[in-house]
């Protein structure tokens, strides 16, 4: 069970290292941090 | 020193916020769900109080474990099991197992009643459906909070689900969801997925117990054909129908047979009368809230089940139940199955007059209608201490 913790955090981390680089497109930003709320839940064990 | 921000980081600053704060709010009211714990007052029956972890360790310290309430007689005889919230989206079965707990008194034989069967499901909402997380029966002494769940139980508990969940032991392939849906993991195996641990659980009970007859409380769409009926497989049949013909003509609702499948493996119908002696039967009452085509999916619709969308069904004949502007309230869903519950156990102790089972001090559905559920709730407040069992 713990890799799947794992991959979730890994992914996580992808999504704000695309959010960080990303300089131009709004919409994008937004969506990497929306994309982001369910794997934090996740992460955390709240959902 | 001066800090200068770019403005690419000012829209970002402000989308940081913004999401923070959904998250934070989000994380607080799923943790205040998941850990919300709802008192229940052993009534004057109640004998003994165990977890369903004595029956399969491998429950021990995990979300699915749950109180077994025991409510023995002076007297030898029958043995039932109540499971209340197998679906923990159908609260009617909680709602009627805190009944028989709170006012039960048994003269003859032993009620076992699990009112939480499906723990860890109460502790989740469902996804994407805009469920409430909460919702409140009123009482005497003013209102019973309670958690609203989901089908399955939570992925916090049984993660990650197979891509088809297999069967054990009949190998049936199964929705991937179904590993976390107790009403098709029975008969179970004790190191299995969590929710086969329980229903292995309940299967030990059953047999160290010695029961003679199981009752599954649900509830379902009125969309659904299986709904407003007893499902019970062939050797419950002669008691099932012999039920709904009696609070049909007796108490005035209609609660018709429909035969368990022989096809459709995991169910608790089918598989404890192919694994046990026990005689099996599983309850629908209709749910409004759970059909698809309704407005939004409010405390007063899952409370009332009066719904304009489903009405206008009504009037084409697309519904299984007969549905008015009075909706299908929850006093009647719960009221139905305190009456067919008692009537199942009256039919059985008729039929097996060496078995018999007395249970006295329950309310039947019309006293259920009139006075409304919370009537037969009792006050923890004014309860003994030691009389309160927190889940």
């Amino acid at each position: 069970m713990i890799i799947y913790y794992l991959i979730s955090a890994f992914i996580a981390a992808m999504l704000i290292w695309n959010f960080i680089r990303e300089k131009q497109d709004k919409e994008k930003m937004l969506l990497y941090l929306i994309v982001l709320i369910p794997l934090v839940l996740r992460i955390f064990r709240m959902r | 020193m001066e800090i200068k921000m770019s403005g690419n980081w000012t829209i970002k600053s402000i989308f940081i916020i913004i999401i923070l704060a959904i998250t934070i709010i989000s994380a607080v009211q799923f943790y205040q769900h998941r850990h919300f714990q709802l008192p229940i007052v052993a009534g004057p029956g109640v004998t003994k109080v165990i977890k369903l972890s004595e029956y399969n360790e491998r429950l021990k310290g995990t979300m699915a474990d749950t109180y077994v309430f025991f409510l023995e007689g002076k007297e030898p005889g029958g043995k039932v099991l109540l499971l209340g919230n197998t679906h923990s989206n159908e609260p009617e079965g909680l709602l009627a197992s805190l009944i028989f707990i709170e006012n039960a008194i048994v003269e003859k034989g032993t009620l076992i009643v699990i009112p939480q069967f499906n723990n860890s499901g109460s502790r989740v909402t469902h996804f994407g459906d805009g469920y409430p997380l909460f919702f409140e029966i009123a009482t005497e002494w003013g209102s019973k909070k309670f958690r609203f769940g989901d089908r399955n139980a939570a992925p916090l508990d049984s993660w990650p689900d197979p891509d088809v969940y297999v069967h054990y032991p009949d190998r049936q392939l199964l929705s991937y969801l179904d590993v976390r849906n107790v009403n098709r993991t029975w008969p179970g195996r004790p190191n299995g997925p969590l929710m086969e641990r329980v229903t292995y659980a309940a299967m030990q009970l059953m047999k160290q117990e010695q029961v003679d007859v199981a009752i599954d409380i649900h509830g379902a769409e009125t969309m659904f054909p299986v709904t407003n009926c007893i499902v019970a497989p062939e050797k419950s049949m002669d008691i099932a129908t012999m039920t709904s013909m009696t609070v049909t003509a007796m108490e005035g609702f209609e609660n018709h047979v429909e035969p368990s499948p022989r096809g459709f493996r995991g169910l608790s119908h089918r598989e404890i009368a192919d694994h046990s002696d026990v005689m099996p039967f599983l309850l629908e009452a209709p749910i409004p809230f759970l059909d698809q085509p309704t407005g939004p999916k409010t405390i007063d619709l899952l409370l009332d089940g009066k719904d304009p969308f489903l009405l206008s069904l009504a009037k084409q004949k697309k519904l299984f139940v007969p549905y008015d502007e009075s909706g299908w309230p929850m006093e009647k869903r719960v009221g139905q199955h305190c009456s067919v519950v008692l009537e199942i156990m009256n039919q059985f102790s008729m039929m097996t007059p060496d078995r018999e089972i007395l249970v006295n001090n329950v309310p039947r559905y019309a006293e259920v209608v009139e006075k409304g559920v919370g009537f037969f709730y009792h006050d923890p407040s004014q309860a003994k201490k030691d009389r309160i069992y927190f889940n």
